[in-house]
């Protein structure tokens, strides 16, 4: 097997493998990496990146981010941009839980204001936002209702007194994106998902309550834009998905996808999880419509959790959630599939971006930013292990070289099984208070495994991002609080 | 027990390897191996309910993958954890049957020590296979 040493390196923060490395390869790939994260690069995510290269109707390059690791079909960190009319699409290049992503939101509190009141609004959160296996949330409705709230998503919570307006507006595709049809979503998929709106799940899934101390503030032009302008001003954000909803229908996809791909569309792959189906068929369109459903579940999944802390940050404060500053930042995905433009060789194309463990970036000026993002590039979420901290980027103009895509988070670099044997969940969680972070969990075992020394060291990993030019850091948040799915 | 979880590969996800000396012990416990995944002890699971699962499939190794993603989909749908009791594997031309019978409760987070959710069985290394001493499987759940 081939080492990085074998790979041109194109600069000091871009590494190449030709199509000469597998057969069939339609394009170059490139891990974008410092030399100390591409030296501890899963074997993986070579072999992931390079087998994504030979998918059909894929433009430019097959990329993997700095926080890339061994993933299933694409590595996580994966990004690929089909052609719309020649290209596929893959769940496997999705991943299972749809539009998982950030949401990232303000207070105007700070950190000695909030730390005589820190155990108390973890323990209340972590009661109002349900976490863990199978967990359901409070929101009793319908299974035709929830067909409802797949087709509008935050839309919908907005409707029905779950949000503000505004929060819209800071939210990717206005928390509702067109063209979600709940017809092509299975029975089961609604059967699965309808009871789970306004829950985090488990995992590497959690809410934090952070703080950014002035050493942190890397761009205070930009902090400010975004809303961060006191010294250990605290923040809230969150990480979830589309739940067992979203989970469904990419299960669903690809088993459709199975059936079809070789058999009527004469498509060989690597690895089965890269099932795919022409973008323009009828089950490449279908699994479209349906994953935009499990995209506006995911949005409206994060809005209702959104709701819930501002309810409790007002009661234990007794302020009213706009008094205490409670706006959104932003609210970004990083697994999706989306048809976007970008200039290619100074022509535009319709293209189909895939970007599994990957966060859109837009620069400055994009016409896809809301007003009030559009000078100064797309605000970026980058969630880090629960003890190390957590980032916030903006999208540059130079991210043209990744169809504007940056890194999603730290990405793990040791396996559960070796987290648990090296961890115990009980005694990380009474040295992370030592430490000053209080931490409410729905399984030690499930925090054994979230530990910090099982990432890579994050700050290295949005330094590669910058480094390339593909983002910019804004600001790094400290843990204070944490409920851990 | 009848499954490893394998460490080496896909880190972020759960990989198992499972066996049985006939198709129907590999099934059970494969189904184990993904319920471990989320639950410390199965033994906590006590057999309160009963759902009946009949599949079919073009082959055998889909016919697996369709059984451990019933027991996902009901630790959502129901909140339930399962076990497979029995279960009937027919294999032929074309077409594979499954009947089986899962037993198990709703999760009670006050006797079930749990871990994490698994949200899917993936295809990536996927392999059912028939060995000298009977049938092997290679699992990645996503977790």
């Amino acid at each position: 097997m081939a080492t990085f040493k074998d790979f041109k390196r194109v600069s000091e923060t871009v590494w190449e493998i030709p199509t000469a490395y597998k057969e069939g390869m339609r394009v170059p790939a490139r891990i974008y990496a410092t030399r100390k994260l591409m030296e501890n690069m899963d074997e993986g995510v070579i072999d992931q990146v390079t087998n994504v290269a030979t998918l059909p109707g894929i433009v430019g390059y097959s990329y993997c981010m700095p926080d890339g690791h061994w993933g299933y079909g694409f590595p996580i960190g994966g990004v690929a941009a089909m052609d719309f009319k020649t290209g596929v699409i893959s769940p496997g290049g999705i991943g299972f839980d749809v539009n998982c992503g950030m949401r990232l939101v303000l207070t105007n509190l700070i950190y000695d204001e909030v730390k005589p009141q820190l155990r108390k609004l973890v323990d209340r959160l972590f009661a109002r936002v349900p976490s863990g296996v199978g967990g359901s949330g409070f929101i009793d409705i319908s299974q035709n209702e929830f067909r409802r709230v797949i087709e509008q998503g935050a839309d919908w919570c907005i409707k029905n007194g779950y949000g503000w307006a505004e929060d819209l507006d800071r939210t990717e595709e206005r928390g509702c994106i067109r063209g979600a049809d709940a017809s092509k979503v299975s029975k089961k998929a609604v059967e699965r998902g309808f009871k789970q709106i306004g829950t985090l799940g488990s995992g590497n899934h959690y809410l934090e309550i952070q703080v950014v101390k002035p050493e942190n503030v890397f761009d205070t032009r930009l902090a400010a834009a975004f809303g961060i302008t006191q010294p250990n001003q605290v923040v809230v954000m969150f990480h979830c998905g589309s739940r067992g909803f979203g989970h469904q229908v990419a299960t669903d996809y690809l088993q459709i996808f199975l059936k079809v791909m070789e058999k009527k569309y004469g498509i060989k792959i690597l690895d089965r999880e890269l099932a795919c189906a022409p973008f323009l068929s009828p089950e490449g369109q279908d699994y479209f419509a349906a994953m935009k459903c499990a995209i506006n579940m995911s949005f409206a999944n994060r809005q209702v959790i959104l709701h819930r802390v501002r309810e409790v940050f007002s009661e234990v404060f007794n302020r009213d959630p706009v008094d205490l500053g409670m706006h959104q930042v932003y609210d970004v995905a990083h697994n999706t599939a989306k048809l976007e433009e970008h200039t290619i060789d100074g022509r535009q194309r319709q293209l189909l971006v895939h970007r599994k463990g990957a966060t859109r970036a837009f620069g400055p000026g994009s016409s896809e930013l809301p007003d009030i993002y559009r000078k100064t590039g797309q605000p970026v979420i980058v969630g880090g292990s629960m003890e190390t901290g957590s980032y916030l980027l903006a999208g540059v103009e130079e991210g043209g070289q990744t169809f504007f895509s940056t890194a999603h988070g730290s990405g793990r670099t040791m396996s559960r099984h070796q987290a648990k044997r090296q961890f115990h969940g009980k005694k990380l969680l009474e040295d992370m208070e030592a430490r000053g972070i209080y931490l409410r969990t729905a399984s030690f075992s499930g925090l054994a495994e979230e530990a910090g020394p099982a990432y890579k060291d994050i700050d290295e990993v949005v330094l590669a991002t910058e480094q390339a030019g593909i983002s910019r850091r804004v600001a790094r948040f400290i843990p204070i609080g944490n409920v851990k799915g | 027990m009848p499954f490893k979880y394998l460490e080496d590969i896909a880190t972020a996800d759960v990989a198992f390897e499972a066996w049985g000396r006939t198709l129907p012990e590999m099934f059970v416990a494969a189904a184990d191996a993904t319920m471990n995944a989320m639950v410390v002890d199965l033994e906590t699971i006590e057999p309160k309910e009963v759902r009946e699962v009949h599949l079919e499939s073009e082959s055998l190794d889909m016919l697996l993958f369709q059984m451990l993603q019933e027991l996902i989909f009901y630790k959502d749908a129901e909140r339930l954890l399962l076990r497979v009791a029995c279960v009937e594997v027919h294999g032929g031309e074309g077409t594979c049957t499954l009947e089986a019978e899962m037993r198990g409760e709703e999760i009670d987070p006050g006797r079930h020590d749990l871990i994490v959710d698994v949200k899917a069985v993936t295809l990536h290394r996927y392999r059912v296979e028939e060995t000298s001493g009977g049938w092997e499987s290679t699992v990645i759940l996503d977790i």
